[in-house]
Order: C-alpha cells, then structure tokens, then sequence
C-alpha cells in the first residue's frame, strides 16, 4: 500500500457537484501534480462533508483535520501552495470552528454517563452515515441476520429495560405481549409526544440522533412482529419533525426501512404523525385516537394496546428514551448494560434540569445517583447562593420533595415510595423563594387545563382542587380547606381513568405532606412566606431609603409609581401588578414587600 | 342560502387544495385542519362544511376535533398571535411576571383578540426550550430569557 502523507477528502454531495465540485477536484488534482506532490497527497471523494448549501465545494485535508470552503477553482490554488508546500493553513477559506456551546446540553459532568445522548452533536443527524460510522444499524444487521423474535425479547428481558415514559414498565414483556397477540397486521408506535413541562430529552434525541430510534423501532418490530410504525411527535418541535422525516427517507434509501430490510425478508417501515397541541396525547390509548384522526380521548384498559389498539390491531407502544436504549443493549451486549443501574432500574436516565439550578440543561446518570448528586455535583447547587427547598420530579403528575429526601437514589420504586414518580425525566428545582402552595395551584391549573374532560372525577376533581388553591392564595382560605384538599385528591386518584387524573393530585399531595407550615400561615396567618402570592403581600416605598430618583417610576411597566424628583415616591396600590420590576431596580433598597 | 362571496370562494379552493395535497382518509383529518388553521388563520363554517364534502365526515365530527385541540382555531385570530409559556420551569424564573406584563400591555386576557384585529394572545404548552425560560412565542418567532422590561420592545418589532 503506497504511504501519503496527506488525505483530501472532497465532498461529492450532489448540490457541491452543481457548485463545482468536480472542477475544484480536477484543478486540485492538476496542482498537486505540477508540484510534484501526486505521489504525497492523496485525492479520494467523500460524501458530504460540510453543509453543501452554504459551505460547498468544500474539503477536508487529513491528518490536520483542515475544513476548506466554499471552493472554487482559483481558490482552490493557494490553498495547494500553502498548505501542502508551505505547510500553512489558509485561514481565511477554512470553516469556523462550530459554535460547540449547546446551553440545552454541555459536556458531560464526572457522574453523569452518556449513553442515550453520547451521539449528540457529535454526528450530523442529518446524515446517516454518521450515525453509521458509529456502529448504527449494527445491532439491526444482528437481529435480523443472527436472533429469532423470541430472541431478541428475551435479550430484552434480560436488560431489565424499563419504560422511560415513566412508569417503568418492562419492555420486554410489552413486547411478548404484543407478540402473542394472535391478530395482524401489528403496529409500533414510539410515542414522542413530550409534553411534560420541563422535560425536552426526547426533542434533543430526535434533533440529534434521530436513527437510534428508527434503528430501537425497527428491532422492536421484528420481535413483535409489526410491518408498520408510527412516530406521534408533539406540533410544538418542528425541527424534530422534518429531522425524523429526512432520517427516514435516507433509511428508506439505505434499505434499512421499507420492503425486505438488509435483505432478510422482513419488511416495516415508519410514518411520522404530528398532534396539534393536547398533553393528555401523551397518554397511549389517547395518542392512538389521536392518529387515528379523532379527538385525543383516552378509553379504559384493558384491552391493552397489546391485543387491541391502533384500529383495533395489536399495538407495541414505547417511548423515544425507551427504543434509542434498545440498539445500544443488542450491540454492546448485557454485560455492559446491567453493569449501570441499581438491581431493579438497569441502565442510565436522561434528565432535563430546569427551574432554579445553576446549570439547567440536559444530563445523563446511571439510575441509584442521589437526588443530591444531581443537584449539586452535576447541576452545581442553586442558583444565586440561594437555600435550596424542593425539587419537582415526573412532571405535573409528579410530587415535590424537600431538602430530607435529597439522599434518596433516583430510581422508579424509590420516587414512587417517595411520593413522586420518574416520569419522563423532567427536574424541576426550586428555591426558597418559591411558595409551595403558589406551586400546587400552579400545577393544578395546568391539569385542569390539559384535562380531556372525559371522565368526572379527573375534570370536575381537578377544577374542585384548583379552586380550593386559588381561594387560598388569594387570602381566602379557611378551617376545613386542608381537609377537603385531602379527601377529594384521595377520590381523584382512585376514580380517574387514566395517568393524567390519577397522578394530578400528587403535586398537592406531595406539598400537603412536605409543607404544611406553608399551608397553614397561608391558611390561618394570611401570610405567604415566600412572599409570592400577590394577594398576600403589597409594595410600597420607605421613605426613608427613597432619594426620589425616579429608575422605579421609568421601570413600572404599568405606570402605577408617581412622584417628583429627589422627593419620596408612591405606588399605586390600585394599579400595581405586584411583579416586583421596583423590588429589582431600587439602588437604596428602599422597596419593602409585606 | 345566501350568495357565495369571494371569500368563502377562496376559502373553498383553499380548502380543496390542501386536502388534495394531504389526504382524505379520516387519519389525515388533524393534519388537514393544522393546514387550514396556518393559511387561513382558522377553521371557518364554510371550511368546515367543504371538508365535511371533501373528507365524507359530519360537520359535528370536524368541529369536536377542531375544538380539542389547542394548535386547532376556529375562532378568527389576529395578524399577530403572540404566545406565552405558562408552564413550571418558566413560571419558577419569572414567568408570572412576563405573563402579568403582556396582558396589561396589549389589554388582552388571554384567548382574546384586540379590536383592531393586531394581536391574539394566547398561552402554549411547554415549548421544551425550558433551559432559556421565560420563553414567549410571536408568531413563529421564539424569544428566550425574556423579562418583563423587555415585553415593550420585543411587541414594538411587529407591525
């Protein structure tokens, strides 16, 4: 083999080749050999390499790593001169260096193993070969060249792989369900209708590693036997939607989706269907009437969607955490797959911290790591030096827990002891700025909202709880509140037909416990600690502090402060939207809340 | 029956392209109601009757999908439809205070549309950019971190 001791990549991509890329070759070839060089620098086409729109014709010069775009065939004869003579990059035709600062996803802290995101932003979605050059497809070709459907769900058992939508239920035997079901034909849908506030880990897989759940779906419905899938992706993630689109079209080419995959005879390949904006979506009997074209209403189970969901037909539902994990478990083996986890929650978790942590954003984290190492080791404390005082897990459906249980391990039976649950992995945290009854009422209303109105306990109960909150924010709570908040979250829970009711009462459940003091100033002493609830506390300027300077009268966005220079202002109590813009702005800290 | 005006003709012609171009099986009924709502700003009577013909459902099927979901209007909106995130990760950063400014600057609750037919304001589902909250949406344009100082400034670019 003769020894180079440079590589040029050049980009054929059909668009660089409308650009010119095979003069820019031509000339670079021509150069190379008037310079002597032919026998040193190595000429090969690539497949894309930059952005063909906006960067080709480009290449990319080994083993320096040098990305040169927007080529043309003048340019191209410096670029031979200095960089292959001379030895000099050329700056002003190379690429800049991608912006690699993802505020949504940041280099992996020392706790943390990536798995499910250790693709992301690393490959071009948009390109499976990039996804095939870090072993995709590879645990597809070994299932369908080398397993038996019996085997693969056995391997799937075997990893202990639970549901990452949140209620953890094993994967493997939803699939030996579904494939036990006598009826044909048989669907696989991935549900990434994320709608849980807080959490966007799918959106980021999707956006960023879109094959691994094509790749988890495919696996998934040979064991099952399914011939076609179904992506439910939320309307609200656009980007994720055309990135789907564009993955299954390449997968289509490739032959890794469609008739007679790698050349096995087994045929399935995948639709995505867009909702139109309803969390209850999320829920798997609601979601499959929503592809079905009618309104998002959940039905009882069972039956299960395993014996008879979308249209009637067995049905294999997980979530996208759930079939990106599949790939990973079949290619790399159980070994290494078991080896993460505590004994009954195998393998990592995505979580997308938000609210008032130093470092919000996606993380990864083998199940058992403490609430307390998530908080402080990998999201660095709360923000602002400020007390931590509780932490929201699972979404809406999920509890808040306080500083005690900061040493519990994150894991599906732990949460769930604890009084929330896993979810699908949204973190919420707070400070102590927060009014933990402000925050039931808060999630109340959200439920209340998304609630499909359907069964009476989940859309009567809600509106009942909520407005009990409501009256108690508002000053108005009275002897007896806390009593009925307990009773009817107890009906609530027992009574409502799905996920969605049955779970929307743990935020006030979960605050009730943890919380009381709160409830109960705000109840008995019409105080609000924390002093958000607007009804309980009012604005007003000292005036001593004031020195008539006038920021809070130009900062009110409402107009609601008078006053004459260098003299003490006054709020308008009447106009006053309490949103505490005077609170920030005062220089003499000379606003007081009450 | 009162005349066809020239509206409702393009409202037909509009209707019957997109369904054309998506589909008509009953599966393809959101994805036809997301486009009308896009083209024509919301789901008239006369599209709704036009796709009852088109699809072979009854109005009354249409108009219960139509009504269950939020993306789906069949209420006219304004020229600018400006959206805010009610959900926790924004609410805990200050998106209460956002929220409290956008209503009082453009007088709107939410749901309403101004009278000279400028501005609709709504509330959306969680966006999932929860790492920049608080996040509002105008139009198809996303802002990030926003305060409530900024509300003024960031309504000013729309005309």
């Amino acid at each position: 083999m003769a020894y180079y001791r440079s590589t040029v990549l050049v980009s054929m991509d059909p668009v660089c080749i409308e650009k010119g890329a095979l003069e820019v070759k031509e000339q670079l070839i021509k150069e190379l050999a008037l310079l002597n060089l032919s026998e040193e620098v190595q000429v090969l086409d690539s497949p894309r390499l930059g952005d063909p729109e906006t960067e080709g014709p480009d290449i990319l010069v080994y083993p320096e790593g040098s990305h040169y775009i927007q080529l043309t065939t003048a340019t191209i004869v410096p670029i031979v001169l200095e960089h292959f003579v001379k030895g000099r990059e050329l700056q002003q035709y190379k690429a800049q260096m991608r912006d690699v600062t993802d505020e949504e996803l940041s280099e992996p802290k020392e706790k943390e193993i990536r798995v499910i995101l250790e693709n992301i932003g690393k490959i071009d979605p948009r390109n499976i070969e990039d996804y095939i050059a870090v072993d995709g497809y590879q645990a597809l070709a070994k299932v369908l060249g080398e397993m038996s459907p019996d085997e693969v769900i056995q391997t799937i058992l075997d990893s202990k792989l639970r549901g990452r939508g949140g209620a953890g239920f094993p994967t493997g035997l939803k699939w030996k369900f579904a494939r036990q079901a006598p009826d044909t034909p048989k669907y696989m849908i991935c549900n990434a209708d994320e709608g849980d506030p807080g959490a966007f880990m799918n959106r980021k897989v999707l956006e960023g590693d879109p094959h691994s759940v094509l790749e988890g779906m495919a696996i998934g419905a040979f064991a099952v036997g399914a011939s076609q899938g179904y992506v439910y992706c939320r309307a609200e993630y656009p980007i994720a939607v055309s990135t789907l689109n564009t993955a299954i079209g390449q997968a289509r080419e490739y032959g890794l989706l469609g008739k007679d995959i790698l050349g096995s005879g087994f045929d399935f390949d995948i639709e995505v269907r867009m909702g139109a904006g309803a969390f209850v979506c999320g829920e798997e009997t609601a979601l499959m009437a929503s592809i079905e074209g009618g309104r998002g209403e959940p039905r009882a189970r069972p039956p299960f969607p395993a014996s008879k969901g979308l249209w009637g037909k067995p049905t294999n539902i997980n979530n996208v955490e759930t079939y990106a994990n599949v790939p990973k478990i079949i290619h790399r083996g159980l070994e290494w797959y078991t080896s993460m986890g505590t004994e009954k929650s195998k393998g990592t978790k995505t979580f997308a911290l938000a609210g008032d942590v130093a470092h919000t954003g996606l993380i990864e984290i083998p199940f058992g790591l403490t609430l307390r190492e998530i908080i402080y080791d990998i999201g660095g404390g709360i923000k602002g030096g400020k007390a931590f005082k509780a932490v929201q897990t699972g979404g809406p459906m999920g509890g808040c827990l306080p500083e005690s249980d900061l040493d519990l391990p994150v894991d599906y039976e732990t949460l769930g002891a604890a009084g929330s649950i896993m979810g699908s992995g949204g973190m919420i945290v707070m400070d102590e700025g927060t009014c933990m009854v402000d925050i039931a009422r808060f999630f109340m209303e959200f439920t209340q909202d998304e609630s499909c109105g359907k069964c009476v306990p989940c859309r009567v109960g809600t509106r009942r709880l909520l407005e009990i909150l409501e009256k108690i924010c508002a000053g108005n709570g009275e002897d007896g509140d806390i009593e009925e908040l307990e009773e009817l979250s107890e009906q609530i829970k027992k009574n409502s037909l799905c996920g969605l009711g049955q779970g929307a009462p743990n935020p006030v459940v979960s605050t009730l416990k943890h919380f009381m003091d709160e409830y109960k100033a705000h109840i008995y002493e019409k105080r609000c600690p924390a002093k958000v609830c607007r009804a309980l506390i009012k604005y007003e300027i000292m005036d001593g502090p004031c020195t008539g300077c006038t920021v809070c009268a130009r900062n009110c966005p409402v107009g609601a402060i008078s006053g004459e220079r260098k003299q003490t202002h006054v709020i308008d109590q009447d106009i006053c939207i309490k949103c505490g813009i005077c609170y920030q702005v005062c220089q003499f800290n000379a606003i007081n809340v009450n | 029956m009162p005349p066809v005006t020239k509206n409702e003709e393009e409202t037909v012609l509009g209707v019957q392209k997109i369904v054309k171009r998506i589909g008509a099986t009953r599966a393809d009924l959101i994805s036809v109601l997301q486009a009308v709502t896009n083209e024509f700003g919301f789901i008239s009577q006369t599209a709704m009757e036009e796709l009852s013909k088109l699809m072979n459902l009854p109005t009354k099927e249409i108009h219960s999908v139509a009504t269950f979901y939020r993306m789906l209007s069949t209420q006219p909106r304004g020229r600018h439809v400006v959206q805010y995130c009610e959900s926790a990760p924004c609410h805990v950063v200050g998106g209460r205070e956002v929220i409290a400014t956008l209503k009082k600057v453009l007088a709107l609750e939410p749901g309403q549309t101004s009278s000279d037919k400028k501005w609709t304001l709504l509330a959306t589902s969680c966006l999932g950019v929860c790492g920049m909250g608080p996040v509002i949406l105008i139009d198809t344009d996303m802002y990030g971190n926003v305060t409530p100082e900024q509300v003024k400034e960031l309504l000013s670019r729309y005309e």
